[in-house]
């Protein structure tokens, strides 16, 4: 399956800190084809660092969609039968309207003055890529970690235009613990002088901040066992350092080839504010309006999304008798489990979509 | 549909058990039925295939409730005594408890919460006053073992050993309206001497108004 990246511009959107972005790009994939009552279709939301490219082969870099595994003929989202539409985040680097991108109104590069933005407004646009699409009515949202954000967001946000959801290895928000290791990365980026207050365009990229902060990042989503089995205390002979300092290091300097330090700050704050509940009313209250079906997946060695936290909005939904599904997958993997356990995912999300999709076509 | 349906070989060759032929007999059909111990999904399955009921299940094995949702069914993975009270009164139309009565460790408040968020609790059980089980007690003078409870009192999953008689004095005690009763000995229906005969209870009820 060899796929190519689309963008679409909107003339504006407004933006939850009451700015006005104008114009707007979007960056999308789509796989398969929309049926003709247009019920087909499924919204995968990526996680922070992820992008358009969710599936397929990219015919310039031949490199696979980072949820490959999951999307295509006969996998969990199954191509033969829906229509998956997978966008890049506002506020991301891989061509959706981001920090790097000109701002118009000075014909300079955003930097540190592109607008503070939320999840909210990441669903906000998908909405409008959504509705341009033709589409009313999304037969799922699907996408874990930062993309289960996404997911409960369109839950609560749209609730009749979407049938079915899948948050995986998400929360309704975020912990201190959490905050704490965005706000190490995002310290490790600002520290670095090349970062020169996010005017390094064009100039020598804040490379070395942007690689430790990519470090954290993976081991808080591993977990002890997977990092013990990979990696032990074996060491790499010739660098006189141990495996696991050689492996960060490479996914750290590998990240800097592909990511925005200006992105991984707007985009970590944007999790880190997102609270589902608006800070105020009970989970229950907001989903109020919510008639979506939920399936809801954690895995038992998530510490950076524990099983509490998904387990929060699953009794939530429960309390309002809303149609839920829950399982804790068993894996080692930690938060790279909804990236790596495949095989189960793959059956729950096809006996629930093929559930869902009755339940559709029969309205 | 009442022993037709029990004795279709369709019905007892996909379920395999008689208390889920009765299950499947007392539901009516576009329900929403809430089982709690759902194993599998087996049961739930069917009733949405065949009934088309709004099928929920609760179970705590995360491969049975792999399972359950592969199937299609709307499994939430947790435990049936913990997660009752998080349901709104008169969620479900029935409430099914099957042969799990005897495991929980405490059997009237998880009957009550059924009535509670269930209009119908639907509830089978294991009789401890059936004739083999007496009589295994009787001569061996240890905890009773038959093919219906086939465990060493070390590691029985049951830990409430009850009997017909003692179901119905709970009722009256509690003042449960029993719709339907039915009894079954090896799939078979039991008209006489339940306590005595069967092996397994099947009951209907709800509150009295």
């Amino acid at each position: 399956m060899v796929v190519s990246t689309q963008t679409r511009r909107f003339d504006s959107l407004e933006l939850d800190c009451g700015v006005t972005l104008a114009p707007v790009d979007v960056a999308y994939q789509t796989y398969g084809t929309l049926n003709a009552e247009r019920s087909n279709a499924i919204l995968i939301t990526h996680a922070f660092s992820g992008d358009a490219h969710a599936a397929g082969i990219d015919p310039q870099t031949q490199q696979k969609g980072w949820w490959d595994s999951m999307i295509g003929p006969d996998k969990g989202f199954d191509t033969d039968q829906h229509f998956v539409i997978c966008s890049n985040v506002l506020g991301g680097c891989r061509g959706t309207t981001g920090p790097g991108s000109i701002d118009p109104a000075t014909g300079e590069v955003f930097g540190m003055t592109f607008p503070v933005i939320t999840i909210g407004d990441m669903v906000r646009l998908q909405a409008k890529l959504i509705a341009a699409l033709g589409i009313e009515r999304l037969l799922c949202v699907a996408g874990g970690s930062m993309g289960g954000m996404q997911v409960l967001e369109w839950a609560a946000r749209y609730p009749d235009r979407v049938a079915s959801a899948i948050p995986i290895a998400t929360t309704p928000r975020h912990s201190a613990q959490q905050i704490a290791f965005n706000e190490v990365g995002r310290q490790a980026i600002m520290a670095d002088p090349d970062w020169n207050n996010g005017n390094y365009y064009g100039g020598k990229l804040p490379g070395r901040g942007l690689s430790v902060a990519r470090m954290v990042g993976h081991i808080t989503y591993m977990s002890d066992e997977s990092m013990r089995q990979k990696f032990g205390r074996r060491q790499r002979e010739d660098q006189g350092i141990f495996e696991v300092e050689s492996y960060l290091r490479y996914r750290g300097s590998q990240f800097v080839d592909r990511f925005d330090a200006n992105s991984y700050l707007y985009i970590t704050k944007a999790m880190d504010l997102f609270d589902l509940a608006g800070g105020q009313q009970s989970l229950t209250a907001v989903l109020e309006r919510s008639k979506t079906k939920f399936l809801v997946i954690s895995f038992t060695s998530d510490w950076l999304y524990p099983s509490y936290q998904s387990q929060e909005v699953v009794n939530a939904l429960r309390r309002r008798n809303q149609d839920v599904a829950y399982i804790e997958l068993t894996s080692k993997y930690g938060h790279d489990a909804f990236l790596v356990e495949v095989e189960e995912q793959t059956e729950i999300v096809k006996g629930f979509l093929h559930r869902v999709t009755k339940g559709v076509n029969r309205r | 549909m009442t022993a037709a349906q029990r004795t279709d070989p369709f019905v007892r060759n996909l379920l395999g058990r008689g208390d889920y032929a009765i299950f499947s007999e007392i539901v009516a059909p576009q329900t929403c039925v809430l089982d709690l111990g759902c194993g599998d999904g087996e049961l739930l399955s069917w009733l949405a295939e065949n009934k088309d009921v709004d099928a929920r299940g609760v179970e705590m094995d995360a491969a049975k409730v792999q399972k359950a949702i592969a199937k299609g069914v709307s499994c939430y993975q947790g435990n049936l005594e913990e997660c009752l009270a998080d349901y709104p009164d008169g969620a479900f139309d029935y409430v099914i408890l099957s042969q799990t009565l005897q495991e929980v460790r405490r059997p009237l408040q998880v009957m009550n919460e059924m009535l509670r968020v269930g209009r119908r609790a639907i509830v089978a059980f294991p009789n401890f006053g059936h004739w083999r089980v007496r009589l295994a007690h009787l001569l061996t003078g240890r905890a009773p073992k038959t093919t219906r409870f086939p465990h060493e009192w070390y590691d029985s999953p049951n830990i409430h050993f009850f009997t017909v008689d003692d179901f119905e004095i709970l009722a009256a005690k509690e003042n449960w309206n029993i719709e339907k009763r039915v009894f079954l000995d090896d799939n078979r229906e039991v008209k006489m001497l339940p306590n005595l005969l069967a092996e397994t209870a099947v009951y209907l009820v709800r509150l009295k108004s």
